[in-house]
């Protein structure tokens, strides 16, 4: 058995696009998709591409829950951004591909799946979303 | 229609007491704050009081006495406190009541505040990605508001120098020696752009207030602090708020923009009647944020004011004169009180070293935290 998603439903089933949330009534697009199905809420595929409207680089090891790396020796600090998604909705999101210190509000980026620990078995790895600069920005 | 008014004051220390439980710091509070007003707990006739991990306020009633008052718990996260102040004047307006007590106290464990992903609607895996921080929030969004209103970096370590500054100054402060500004911005960040010095830490303390209707106090002949304002709202659409796995692209006001315009309008003030300000300061980017929400000045312009102390203590408008959360720490329950309670002391001239001078008589308090919630009072001599 490969890499797997950390979860069901948070990916497209092939892994292109993050699932997102559209309530019917309003139009309101949010993510993720609630655990709890509901008829006024259908589950919609967000785009792949987007812009960095703010970030934070967690520079600490987090505690329980985080599930990844967490030795002081080995933890490697981590981008969180919120990445607009046109016409959709901003998604906070790791990013992945540019040195903590080279992130930029503005940044064009696109989606992409990392496992949450390399260091893991590969059988053993989940993959959680992140988002990339896209090549030749 | 006549004021409610704050006849008595009390507090327990903010920082860390060994040996010494939450609820009891809550009881040091209520007997300062009622020797303060000249009154025992028998005359007490109604309270409103929480705490988020200290257990419930109604069980103090066995250590102050058991009158059969009505005593009713308050649980609304950081507006705690803010929220049982809020009913105590509803309770004296409402003509029902004559004189009653607001409290709030707490003791945390340290460090950050862990989160259950599942108490916020949240899946596990926004935990086990590690999202579920709420230092990650603070530094997302003051990065952003730093961004979008050319604010520098410098004006986030201003904060906190002037935080600690205060701080030594104040009794009840938690961290009572100064920090320069370049410790503050060379210290380990911890979710940029806010390092160490920046953040407030959980801690412990408690505070009480004793509230009576006009004639009351009148009656009491203390000096007298009228309440003219106590408002608590909620989020509107397209805020940005803590553990949000996504926000929307259109963005919106927030819940300190709603309570301060409601406060105003109570009060028949705005902004230029204010002479001392308390504003929640989690991290240091809040401060900044909330001098512009509650109206005291435009996005963009705080860098000037940190520069030219504008907000010190001896500035034209003195914001979190005792060091605020980043000096005193942040016990839920009682952060909210304690903003009124420096306010309390400053308008009877009281503060000692940290005291406003000038004479101010009116005096602003704001609180927010989780999940979206903002409580505002205004004080008048």
């Amino acid at each position: 058995m490969s890499a797997q998603p950390i979860a069901d439903n948070l990916f497209t089933e092939d892994m292109s696009a993050l699932v997102g949330a559209r309530n019917r009534e309003t139009g309101h697009i949010f993510f993720p998709l609630p655990l709890t199905p509901d008829d006024n809420i259908e589950p919609i595929r967000l785009a792949s591409r987007g812009t960095v409207w703010t970030y934070t680089i967690q520079r600490f090891p987090p505690k329980a829950p985080y599930a990844g790396p967490t030795d002081p020796e080995k933890f490697k600090p981590y981008a969180v951004a919120y990445v607009s998604l046109p016409g959709q909705t901003m998604v906070e999101s790791r990013l992945t591909g540019v040195d903590v210190d080279n992130v930029k509000i503005g940044m064009e980026v696109e989606l992409t799946a990392i496992p949450l620990d390399p260091d893991a078995p590969a059988d053993e790895q989940k993959l959680i979303h992140a988002f990339k600069p896209v090549q030749g920005e | 229609m006549s004021d409610v008014c704050i006849v008595g004051a009390g507090i327990h220390p903010f920082g860390r007491t060994e040996g010494r439980d939450g609820m009891d710091q809550g009881i040091f509070a209520v007997k300062q704050a009622l020797a303060d007003s000249g009154i025992e707990w028998k005359d007490v006739q109604f309270a409103f009081g929480g705490s988020a991990a200290s257990g419930n306020a109604d069980n103090m009633v066995s250590q102050l006495g058991l009158t059969g008052i009505q005593f009713i718990n308050v649980s609304n996260g950081c507006a705690t406190g803010g929220s049982a102040l809020n009913a105590a004047v509803s309770a004296i307006k409402s003509g029902e009541y004559e004189m009653g007590m607001a409290v709030g106290f707490d003791k945390h464990p340290r460090g950050a505040f862990n989160a259950d992903p599942s108490s916020y609607g949240l899946p596990n895996w926004y935990g086990e990605a590690g999202y579920m921080l709420t230092v990650q929030f603070f530094g997302a969004k003051i990065m952003r508001y730093l961004h979008e209103h050319d604010i520098s970096r410098e004006t986030l370590g201003r904060v906190a120098e002037k935080a600690f500054r205060n701080g030594v100054k104040t009794d009840h402060a938690w961290r009572r020696s100064e920090v320069d500004l370049e410790t503050i911005m060379n210290a380990p960040m911890i979710c940029d752009p806010l390092t160490k010095y920046m953040f407030c830490s959980p801690a412990e303390g408690a505070v009480a207030l004793i509230l009576a209707s006009e004639r009351k106090a009148k009656e009491l002949g203390v000096p007298i602090i009228r309440l003219k304002s106590s408002v608590m709202r909620t989020r509107p659409p397209g805020s940005f708020e803590v553990f949000a796995a996504s926000i929307d692209n259109e963005r919106g006001g927030t819940a300190t923009e709603i309570a301060s315009k409601a406060a105003f309008e109570q009060a028949g003030m705005g902004p230029d009647d204010i002479d001392i300000a308390q504003l929640q300061d989690t991290e240091s980017g809040a401060e900044i944020m909330h001098m512009a929400e509650n109206g005291f000045c435009k996005p963009g312009d705080q860098e000037q004011w940190l520069l030219e102390g504008w907000s010190e203590i001896n500035g034209k408008l003195p914001i979190n004169t005792d060091g605020g959360c980043l000096a005193c720490g942040e016990p839920i329950g009682a952060s909210g009180l304690r903003q009124v309670y420096e306010n309390v002391v400053q308008l009877r001239g009281t503060a000692g070293a940290r005291q406003v001078p000038g004479d101010p008589r009116t005096a602003y308090t704001q609180v927010y935290g989780a999940p979206g919630v903002s409580a505002v009072t205004i004080l008048q001599r």
